[in-house]
């Protein structure tokens, strides 16, 4: 293919903006590098384009979602399940729900700030369980870039000692709300520990960034910057470097090698002109998404990688993982006709319950956390739906739930914040049948081909989201209150969602000692082609039931320290 | 995530007739698109000449007293037409088609069980037979089996009034929303209501029960 080639070269080039690339262009500009940035949306600035402190009355859909904007018209992730011109296949019989974000950051844009260290055992699965595989690290390994990311980017949180939930440099926790202080009378009760919620977003003035103020409304874009996204922390200051160029509406398509079967560069299609273009560079890291990533790769073929680049093993895009999840509500006698106040907080959970089992006899390995809502939100499009189910349980009203005109209204007034819920997020374990291809008759709207995707839960998936369920709905109970939905069936799949609805996609690309077995080494690099390096979720070898950014982010900067310390060596 | 997901599994949680579970189609608005639409349909109803885009004449004069039976003006707020409810309505059943037909057909259900009972459409009917027509669909569990119709086109029509009702200004302010806004320092819950629940605010260190050594 015929390429408009652009006359720099660049020491680096990295496709994607969010954690990992924004993680490696922070590291590598300030090193000295000349770095050219892909990005396959437009560029974004949440002062200036999001919509932080919008009423939702100003628009006649009062911040509904759509297929557009799944997580709400004024959220600030563009991007989705399902991207026009950009489909995506199943095999049958399959699931797999990818999510994916189009502009500057990335899904960094979108995430709940959820900050979480993978802990010891969260790097030996295999040796605890003997499933899945160890990664070619461990949690000491990797614990000096949690240091260094905490004390950069700024997380609160309260130093617990929890079993398996390393501790960071904390920033103080904000005091919870109403109905997480109920959340843990409850969770006493049962003997469930919670914890303050650990969140990428700043308490306290940190860096020269100003402090949160408490809007509730980090998904919609930070004004102030006062949370965690690639573009608020990372990108300005690699800016500030004069050393990084950022070429946005850039659909990467693959990665271009030489003989020696090196990386050369990376072509892609301007989305404004449809053209194909290519940019080069002695290093290449991907940093697009573990699916993306790997279809890059996978890609990228040539004599020299006749099964794709890094896939000499046959594994790139396989062991492909998201958290399960599966949700459960109750609605609080307590919590009915509460005192108007501002309960916005930070946009998140104060509180954070972390996996409670290990110790416990359970039919399934691994664990969950459960994250908690609730709250006086803004109102918006959807408010109190369905309130004809709810508004007969805590009076006895003769005719049932329902109803219209004066007692309607006050039971609108007096049920606003009384409903709370526990989301499960839980472990899904590596499995080699699990996996991205490239489909042989699809491609996108660029021409490029898209992925075929093989996902399927297994019994150990279902039984631990059972017992999340029984679990959650103990706690409502404990609580004092009424479950809103029945206890999913097994034929429901005890209410999982499918597989990438929780957006935590990991694996693909995962690392280890053995090239016969993994794409990466345990420093991201390929075994196959030693100038490229992989800074997203790919690296992955196993999921936790942790949010994946955290872990994201230190990685990369770890291995953006190793390129610099290889190319300093003249080894690249 | 939490909070954004909560809003929508709420909806979803809450019964399968919540708009929020009617939403999947595409909407198409831009932001500035939403706002100007937004603007419009204000200074339209200030000056007092809105004509639906989606409703016939006969179903919006439907809509407006059907909504303000179910939301009636009182001393904390006005009623869902004084919200503007019904041209909320107008402009999310145009931009959502699924919603369309559920609209379309139970708004004609309605009028046509008006005619069978008492000769009338549902607006033209006096006020007390327009409360007997209504008395007999807004509660599902005491409903007539026969009327399920009607109380499934009732139950999503007062879920879309609620919409469009609390997620105004007026709406905010009678629930008592004091959010979105710059907040100096966060100090939680007030004392008052943790006592009222009898709640403690313990320090997080008494907190990490169930903890392994």
């Amino acid at each position: 293919m015929r390429h408009i080639v652009n006359p720099d070269i660049y020491d680096v080039v990295i496709v994607g903006s969010g954690a990992g690339g924004g993680m490696a262009a922070y590291v590598l500009a300030q090193a000295g590098a000349k770095v050219a940035m892909l990005e396959a949306g437009p560029m974004w600035d949440a002062a200036a384009d999001g919509d932080m402190f919008t009423w939702n009355y100003t628009s006649p859909a009062r911040g509904a979602s759509s297929k557009e904007k799944p997580f709400g018209e004024f959220d600030g992730c563009i991007g989705g399940w399902e991207i026009e011109g950009e489909p995506y296949t199943r095999a049958e019989g399959t699931e797999w729900d990818w999510f994916r974000a189009r502009m500057l950051g990335g899904r960094t844009n979108h995430w709940g700030r959820i900050s979480l260290r993978f802990g010891p055992d969260d790097f030996r699965g295999y040796s605890l369980d003997g499933l899945g595989d160890d990664w070619p690290i461990g949690y000491e390994d990797l614990a000096p870039w949690y240091d260094k990311l905490d004390r950069l980017v700024g997380i609160f949180g309260n130093r617990d000692g929890f079993y398996n939930e390393p501790d960071g440099d904390f920033l103080p926790p904000p005091a919870p709300r109403l109905h997480e202080l109920l959340v843990m009378q409850g969770a006493a009760r049962l003997g469930i520990p919670v914890l303050a919620n650990r969140l990428s977003i700043l308490t306290k003035a940190h860096n020269g960034r100003v402090a949160c103020h408490f809007c509730g409304q980090c998904g919609r874009g930070c004004a102030t910057g006062s949370n965690f996204s690639s573009p608020s922390v990372l990108l300005p200051p690699a800016l500030d470097t004069g050393r990084l160029t950022i070429v946005d509406q850039a659909m990467a398509r693959e990665i271009l090698t030489d003989e020696e079967g090196l990386a050369t560069g990376v072509s892609y299609v301007n989305r404004n002109d449809m053209q194909e273009y290519a940019v080069r560079g002695r290093v290449v890291v991907l940093a697009a998404s573990a699916c993306e990533t790997a279809r890059l790769l996978l890609n990228s073929t040539s004599s020299r990688h006749p099964a794709g680049l890094a896939n000499a093993s046959g594994v790139v895009g396989r062991y492909l993982m998201d958290s399960t999840g599966a949700s459960v509500a109750g609605i609080f006698p307590q919590l009915v006709g509460r005192a108007a106040y501002n309960e916005d907080g930070v946009g998140g959970a104060h509180i954070y319950i972390p996996w409670f089992g290990q110790d416990a006899r359970r039919d399934f390995a691994r664990g969950y956390h459960l994250e908690v809502w609730g709250g006086r939100d803004q109102p918006s499009y959807g408010f109190m739906g369905g309130i004809h189910t709810i508004n007969n349980l805590f009076e006895d009203r003769p005719r049932g739930g329902g109803g219209y005109g004066m007692q309607l209204k006050q039971d609108y007034r007096d049920l606003y914040g009384s409903v709370v819920g526990f989301s499960a997020r839980g472990e899904m374990i590596a499995r080699r049948d699990n996996y991205c291809e490239i489909d042989p008759d699809e491609t996108d709207q660029y021409g490029i081909p898209v992925l075929r995707f093989h996902v399927r839960w297994s019994d150990e998936e279902y039984r631990q989201i059972k017992h999340a369920q029984e679990a959650s709905r103990q706690l409502v109970e404990a609580m004092g209150g009424e479950v809103l939905t029945p206890m999913p069936s097994e034929e429901d799949g005890y209410g999982i969602l499918a597989p990438g609805r929780i957006i935590h996609e990991v694996g693909t690309a995962r690392m280890g000692n053995d090239p016969a077995r993994a794409p990466l080494n345990a420093w991201c690099q390929a075994h196959d082609a030693r100038n490229v390096f992989v800074t997203d979720g790919a690296p992955f070898v196993s999921q936790a039931h942790k949010n994946a950014t955290w872990t994201i982010l230190a990685l990369a900067w770890r291995t953006a320290d190793r390129i610099v310390e290889l190319r300093n060596a003249g080894a690249l | 995530m939490n909070r954004r997901e909560s809003l929508k599994l709420l909806a979803l949680a809450l019964g399968a007739t919540a708009p929020g579970a009617l939403t999947a189609a595409g909407c198409r608005w831009t932001a500035s698109d939403a706002e100007r639409a937004a603007r419009q349909a204000e200074s339209a109803r200030a000056e007092g000449d809105f004509s639906p885009s989606f409703f016939t004449d006969e179903e919006y004069e439907t809509v407006r007293v059907l909504a303000d039976l179910i939301i009636p003006a009182d001393d904390r707020s006005g009623s869902a037409t004084e919200a503007g409810v019904p041209e909320f309505m107008d402009f999310m059943v145009l931009d959502r088609v699924p919603m369309q037909g559920p609209m379309r057909e139970g708004l004609a259900w309605l009028n046509a069980w008006s005619q069978e009972r008492f000769g009338v459409s549902f607006p033209a009917c006096a006020e007390a037979q327009r409360i007997e027509l209504v008395e007999a669909i807004a509660w599902p569990e005491d409903a007539d089996p026969a009327l399920a119709e009607g109380v499934a086109f009732f139950n999503f029509f007062r879920d879309l009034t609620a919409s469009g009702f609390w997620t105004t200004e007026a709406g905010m302010a009678d629930l008592g929303y004091r959010g979105n806004v710059f907040v100096h320092e966060w100090t939680g819950a007030p004392k008052s209501e943790i006592e009222r629940l009898g709640l403690s605010e313990a320090p997080w260190e008494t907190l990490r029960r169930g903890e392994r050594a």
